[in-house]
């Protein structure tokens, strides 16, 4: 109960106001999030986020493990993209170690990770119209995102902690007839999303619910720290992926979606967009596929293969070595900023030469756009609140960790 | 892309637009620099931080814009034992800038940049609540992350991962 904490912003003298609890445990804050509503009647007098019920300190554990052991730690934090926490954080020790993946390690990094958008834009938009009272579209939305599931277990071993990205590049060949069965997704998914939105663009109960509300002005959007689909539905054309490319995206050709409108309509419709984009780019990855492997070079970072293991001396000490010891990093510091579905997911990796990272730093992209409700909401109905929650499209274990 | 050795020397660095900017409105407080893997980081006196981000925000050739990130590392039991890191991203330039501020233990307040991006709000109560470094003009400095009866700051390198406090 330590976290009821309603006093510091809340004025008690005047009681034209009534202070409404909403969360943790509601099901339209998209996991544990509290918010407090200080209300007039049906209007929001001002609103507070209590956020922490799902603080684990993973920052903290990650300076006691290895750098290879912390891959699997970047899965939990944003549950709904682990592949674009595994990039990050990956990305980031590569660029401090000055390690080059070989283009069909990025080739493959790109195409799961757009995957992963996918994923995480169908969950996003199955609650979302839930929400909002749509029920049928969340069981289509989950029924496409259990294909991506399933080609993430065949992949990875596993649906949701996938941990398949590694320093170094990916941590193994995707299985026998797994681009096809890919490609057979992925040519009939546009369809899918010409289904969701029938259901729901042009749908008057939808469009009522949505159009105009929770607004929010690109200077708004950007002095409060808000990245990604909420960012530029306010107007602003930032995308890391085309502006700063990491992991091979320069070789990728898509629109980045933009809206000037600023409300929950827009950003639906960015996402929506979005998940058209993310088709392509997985298309162009499948169709250019580069042959070669898919690991860097780099015996004494990267863990060798199961056969070289068994059949030569060398690969088996590495391998012991890594297991037992980790790899040292040099020296220094390193900030590699991503675009996760959310928005700007930013790994701060600080190195002091030892096998363990000084610090790591996790920017979630939830935790800055929370910030931004506020703005959203004041001066707006309860019932706009749900709306405002799923259109900036929140993950608790992103935004707490 | 092997490694190049880092740049340490602010003088070899002034060129840089950044440095430039920040050393036309107060050199003294200016107090270095480096540039490693592609990455530009300037220390600067924590009296100066908020008139620092002021400059970088609104200056027409730099214009950083959007605050991306805020957090603290703490080096522990070196002194100055904290460094408060801000990573400036700008919008129209598409470019990010590392500043950094060394805060001692026995005095760790700082600013707050709350008056320029109100979105450094949920970051500076993180770096209050993890490290314990106080942020002076903050609107709200709670903690956020952990209960609110909690005794010590976990982000700090003396306070155990594991075991008895």
């Amino acid at each position: 109960m330590a976290h009821m904490n309603p006093t510091p912003v809340l004025d008690p003298s005047q009681d034209q106001t009534m202070v409404l609890n909403m969360g943790p445990q509601h099901p339209s804050t998209h996991g544990v999030l509290r918010l407090l509503l200080e209300v007039d009647g049906e209007t929001i007098v001002r609103i507070m986020p209590d956020i922490g019920f799902l603080h684990t300190g993973i920052e903290k554990t990650c300076e006691a493990k290895f750098y290879q052991q912390v891959v699997p730690m970047t899965d939990r934090i944003d549950y709904l993209c682990p592949m674009t926490n595994n990039l990050a954080y990956c990305l980031a020790v590569e660029k401090l170690l000055g390690l080059e993946i070989p283009p069909r390690g990025q080739w493959l990094r790109v195409l799961l990770n757009e995957l992963t958008r996918i994923n995480s834009h169908l969950v996003w938009l199955g609650t979302h119209a839930m929400d909002i009272g749509a029920m049928t579209v969340f069981l289509y939305c989950f029924r496409e995102r259990e294909d991506v599931l399933r080609l993430f277990e065949a992949v990875s071993g596993q649906r949701m902690m996938t941990s398949y990205f590694r320093i170094g590049g990916v941590s193994m060949e995707p299985p026998l007839g797994w681009f096809d069965r890919t490609k057979k997704f992925l040519t009939r998914f546009p369809s899918n999303i010409d289904e969701y939105e029938n259901l729901l663009t042009n749908n008057p109960i939808f469009v009522n619910r949505l159009k105009g509300v929770a607004y929010i002005s690109a200077e708004d959007a950007i002095a409060l720290c808000a990245t990604g689909p909420t960012l530029r539905a306010s107007g602003v054309d930032v995308d890391l992926r085309r502006d700063l490319p990491y992991t091979g995206y320069e070789n990728f050709k898509f629109n980045v979606p933009v809206s000037k409108v600023g409300d929950v309509y827009a950003r639906y419709m960015v996402r929506v967009a979005e998940l058209r984009e993310s088709q392509k780019i997985c298309m162009q990855a499948l169709e250019g596929m580069p042959e070669g492997p898919s690991k860097a070079d780099a015996p004494k970072v990267v863990l060798p293969d199961r056969e070289k293991m068994k059949t030569q001396m060398e690969a088996l000490i590495y391998h012991f070595k890594i297991v037992t010891e980790g790899f040292t990093v040099p020296e220094g510091e390193v900030y590699m900023p991503i675009e996760s579905p959310r928005g700007e997911m930013g790994y701060y990796v600080v190195s002091d030469g030892t096998a363990k990272p000084y610090r790591v730093h996790m920017r979630s992209p939830s935790f800055a756009n929370l910030q931004s409700l506020r703005t959203m909401c004041e001066g707006r109905l309860i019932a706009d609140v749900v709306a405002a929650i799923g259109s900036i499209d929140i993950v608790l274990g992103d935004c707490d960790r | 892309m092997a490694l190049q050795p880092a740049i340490t020397d602010l003088e070899q660095l002034k060129d840089r637009p950044e440095v430039t900017a920040l050393l036309a409105l107060n050199a003294a407080a200016v107090t270095g620099a480096k540039f490693d893997r592609n990455e530009l980081t300037i220390w600067v006196d924590r009296i100066a931080v908020r008139n620092a981000c002021q400059e970088l925000r609104s200056n027409p050739g730099l214009q950083y814009t959007s605050l991306a990130d805020l957090t603290c590392v703490d080096w522990y039991p070196r002194e100055p034992r904290f460094e408060v890191v801000y990573h400036l991203f700008s919008v129209p330039n598409k470019r990010y800038l590392r500043l950094k501020v060394r805060l001692s233990g026995a005095d760790a307040n700082i600013d707050s940049l709350t008056p320029l991006w109100p979105g450094a709000n949920f970051f500076e109560r993180e770096v209050f609540d993890l490290f314990g470094v106080r942020f002076d003009g903050h609107p709200n400095l709670v903690r956020i992350m952990m209960p609110e009866n909690w005794e010590g700051h976990p982000l700090r390198k003396d306070y155990p991962v594991e075991g008895y406090r």
